[in-house]
C-alpha cells in the first residue's frame, strides 16, 4: 500500500515535470518552425549580404545586420569593463553594510526596469543633455546601461562561487588582495562572468525600445561606421516591416527573414558562450 | 617518563613566536581568552583540545587570517621575533610570507602541479626560467612528491590523490621561504598512510622551519610534536589554554585534571 503510494507520487511528479519540459520544447519548435517556414523564399545568402532596394520591398538586410552588430559592440565596450569592475568592488571590497545591501538590491531591480524607460533615459541623458544626438554612440550607451545590471549580478554571483579556499590559500602565501584576485579568483569566475555578459548582450541585441529614440533610423541608404551617425538595427527593422511599412503584406517574407536572422545571431552568441564556458570549466578539473 | 634537565634544555632553545595575554573575539563572542605561550624555534608545537575550544582561531591569529572575516577584535599581543604582529607598522602581506599556512582540506589551486608550486615565487617576482624549474624540482623533492609527479608536472593539481595534494600544498607554502608553518588539521581529510607520510615530512621539515599544528588526533600530537598546548572551553564557551609543556610531560605526566581527562579519552 505504502509502496504503491510512493510510486504514485514519484510517477506523478515525474509526469508533471516531463509535461512542463515538453511544453517548453513544443513552443520553441513551433515558433522556430513558423518563422523559418514563412521566411522560406526570402532567406538566403544574398539576403544577408545585400542592401535593401525599392523602398525596402526587395534586397537584403546587410546594413541592418552590421548596424545591430555595431551598436552591440559599442554597448559591450561600455558595459563589460564597468560591469565587471562594479561586481569586483561589490563582492570583494565593499564592506557588508545596510548601505551596500541597498545598492545591491537596487542593481537587481534595475534589471527589471522596462526597456522603454531606459530608452527615455538615454534620450534625456545621452541625446539631449550630453548633446550626442541620435546616433550609434547614444544607442550603444543606452543599451549598455540596460545590460549593466545583468552583467554586475552575474559577475558577482560568479565571484561569490569561487571557493574560499582559493582566496585563503593564496593570501596565506603572502600575496596582496589584488594579486590574489587577478591570478586566482577572477580567472576562476570567468566562465560565469562570460555567461552573464553574453546572456545580457543577446537580450540587448533584440531590444527595440532603448534604441528607438536614441539612434535607430527607419531607413539609411548607405552604411556608415561613424559612431555619431544614425543606424538601422534588426529589431527596429522587424518592427517597421511588420507594422510601419507602406506595403506590410508585400514585405512579410522580409520581416520573417529578419526575425530568423535575429534568432540565428542570438543562437550563435549563445553557442559561443557555451563553448567558452565549457573550455574554461575543463581547463583544470 | 619525564625528561631530565639536559633534554629539556635542548628543547627549550629560542623563542620565535610569543603570545602575551592574547584574546580574540568575533563580534561580541570571545573565542579565546588570555593565552600566553612561547613557541620555540624549529620545533613542532601541537595544539590539542575538544571541538570549539578555539584552536584554529588561535592558529589563524599568527598570520592574521582571522581578520578576513571582518568584525573581529583582539587584545594582548603576539610577537614574532619580538615584533608585535598586530602593530600598525606591520605589513600583513609580508607577515604571511614569513608565516605560511597549510589548511585542513588540501586546497590546490585550479592550475597545473608546476604552477601551484610557482604561484608564490612568481608573484613575488621570480622570473628566471631555470630558477623557476629548479624551484619546482627542489620543493617537490622536499615533500617527497617529485618521483610521483615528475612526469605530469603540467597536469591539473586535482588529478593527484588527496595526500599528494596536501604535500603539494605544503611544498607550495615552503616555496615562499616561510620561517613558520601553521598547519590547521592538515591530515584530517587524509587516509592513515597519507597521514603518516605527512607526519614524517613534518619531522623532517622541523629542522628548517618552526611548525605549529592544530590536531584532533592525540596520537599524532604525541608522535610528532616537541611541545603540546592543551586548550579547553570554560563554562561560558570561551577557549582557554589549560596546560602547555613538553609533549612528553603533557602525555605522561599532565598537571591538570582536565588534561588527564582529555588525553585518556574521557571527553572530547
Amino acid at each position: 500500500m505504502s509502496t504503491f503510494r510512493h510510486k504514485l507520487i514519484e510517477n506523478s511528479i515525474y509526469g508533471l515535470l516531463y509535461f512542463c519540459f515538453a511544453l517548453i520544447i513544443l513552443f520553441l519548435v513551433i515558433i522556430s518552425f513558423y518563422i523559418f517556414k514563412n521566411s522560406a523564399g526570402t532567406l538566403s545568402l544574398s539576403f544577408i549580404f545585400e542592401y535593401p532596394r525599392n523602398g525596402m520591398t526587395e534586397g537584403g538586410i546587410f546594413p541592418i545586420i552590421i548596424g545591430t552588430c555595431f551598436v552591440t559592440i559599442i554597448s559591450a565596450i561600455f558595459a563589460i569593463p564597468i560591469g565587471i569592475s562594479g561586481a569586483i568592488y561589490l563582492n570583494e571590497y565593499a564592506k557588508k553594510s545596510f548601505f551596500t545591501n541597498i545598492i545591491r538590491l537596487s542593481i537587481r531591480n534595475l534589471a527589471a526596469v522596462p526597456s522603454i524607460v531606459y530608452g527615455l533615459f538615454g534620450l534625456a541623458i545621452f541625446v539631449k543633455t550630453l548633446n550626442l544626438g541620435t546616433c550609434v554612440l547614444s544607442a550603444g550607451l543606452t543599451l549598455g546601461l540596460l545590460t549593466l545590471p545583468t552583467i554586475i549580478t552575474a559577475s558577482e554571483e560568479a565571484l561569490k562561487n569561487v571557493p574560499a579556499a582559493y582566496r585563503e590559500g593564496a593570501l596565506a602565501l603572502g600575496l596582496t588582495k589584488w594579486q590574489v584576485l587577478r591570478t586566482n579568483v577572477i580567472p576562476v569566475a570567468v566562465p560565469g562572468i562570460i555567461t552573464g555578459i553574453i546572456l545580457s548582450i543577446s537580450r540587448a541585441l533584440g531590444e527595440t525600445a532603448p534604441i528607438l529614440f536614441t539612434g535607430a533610423a527607419f531607413y539609411i541608404p548607405h552604411l556608415s561606421l561613424n559612431v555619431l551617425d544614425q543606424f538601422m538595427a534588426l529589431p527596429y527593422h522587424l518592427y517597421i516591416m511588420s507594422t510601419q511599412h507602406h506595403d506590410i503584406s508585400g514585405v512579410r517574407g522580409i520581416a520573417y527573414s529578419t526575425a530568423a536572422i535575429l534568432i540565428l545571431i542570438t543562437l550563435i552568441l549563445n553557442i559561443i558562450a557555451s563553448t567558452i564556458r565549457y573550455r574554461y570549466r575543463n581547463a583544470f578539473k | 617518563m619525564p625528561l631530565n634537565n639536559k633534554e629539556k634544555g635542548n628543547l627549550m632553545n629560542k623563542t620565535i613566536l610569543k603570545s602575551d595575554h592574547f584574546t580574540f573575539q568575533y563580534g561580541n563572542k570571545v573565542a579565546i581568552e588570555d593565552i600566553s605561550l612561547n613557541i620555540n624555534l624549529k620545533k613542532i608545537t601541537s595544539i590539542i583540545g575538544p571541538s570549539g575550544c578555539g584552536k584554529s582561531t588561535y592558529l589563524r591569529s599568527f598570520n592574521r587570517m582571522n581578520e578576513l572575516i571582518g568584525n573581529v577584535s583582539h587584545s594582548g599581543n603576539i610577537f614574532f621575533h619580538n615584533e608585535d604582529i598586530y602593530d600598525s607598522n606591520i605589513d600583513v602581506v609580508d607577515l604571511r610570507t614569513k608565516i605560511g599556512m597549510v589548511f585542513q582540506k588540501p586546497n590546490p589551486f585550479p592550475k597545473s602541479i608546476k604552477e601551484n608550486i610557482l604561484y608564490g615565487p612568481k608573484l613575488h617576482g621570480e622570473k628566471n626560467k631555470s630558477t623557476l624549474s629548479d624551484i619546482v624540482e627542489y620543493y617537490l623533492k622536499k615533500v617527497y612528491l617529485w618521483d610521483e609527479v615528475k612526469d605530469k608536472l603540467n597536469e591539473s593539481a586535482f588529478s593527484i590523490s588527496g595526500g599528494q595534494q596536501q604535500r603539494l600544498c605544503i611544498a607550495r607554502a615552503l616555496a615562499v621561504h616561510p620561517e613558520v608553518l601553521l598547519m590547521d588539521e592538515p591530515c584530517s581529510a587524509l587516509d592513515p598512510i597519507a597521514t603518516l607520510r605527512i607526519e614524517d615530512l613534518m619531522r623532517e621539515l622541523s629542522s628548517e622551519v618552526t611548525i605549529m599544528i592544530v590536531t584532533h588526533n592525540m596520537q599524532q600530537a604525541a608522535r610528532i610534536s616537541d611541545f603540546t598546548a592543551f586548550f579547553n572551553t570554560d563554562e561560558s564557551r570561551i577557549g582557554r589554554l589549560i596546560e602547555f609543556g613538553l609533549t612528553k610531560d603533557i602525555f605522561t605526566n599532565p598537571k591538570k585534571q582536565d588534561t588527564t581527562n582529555y588525553i585518556t579519552g574521557r571527553f572530547g
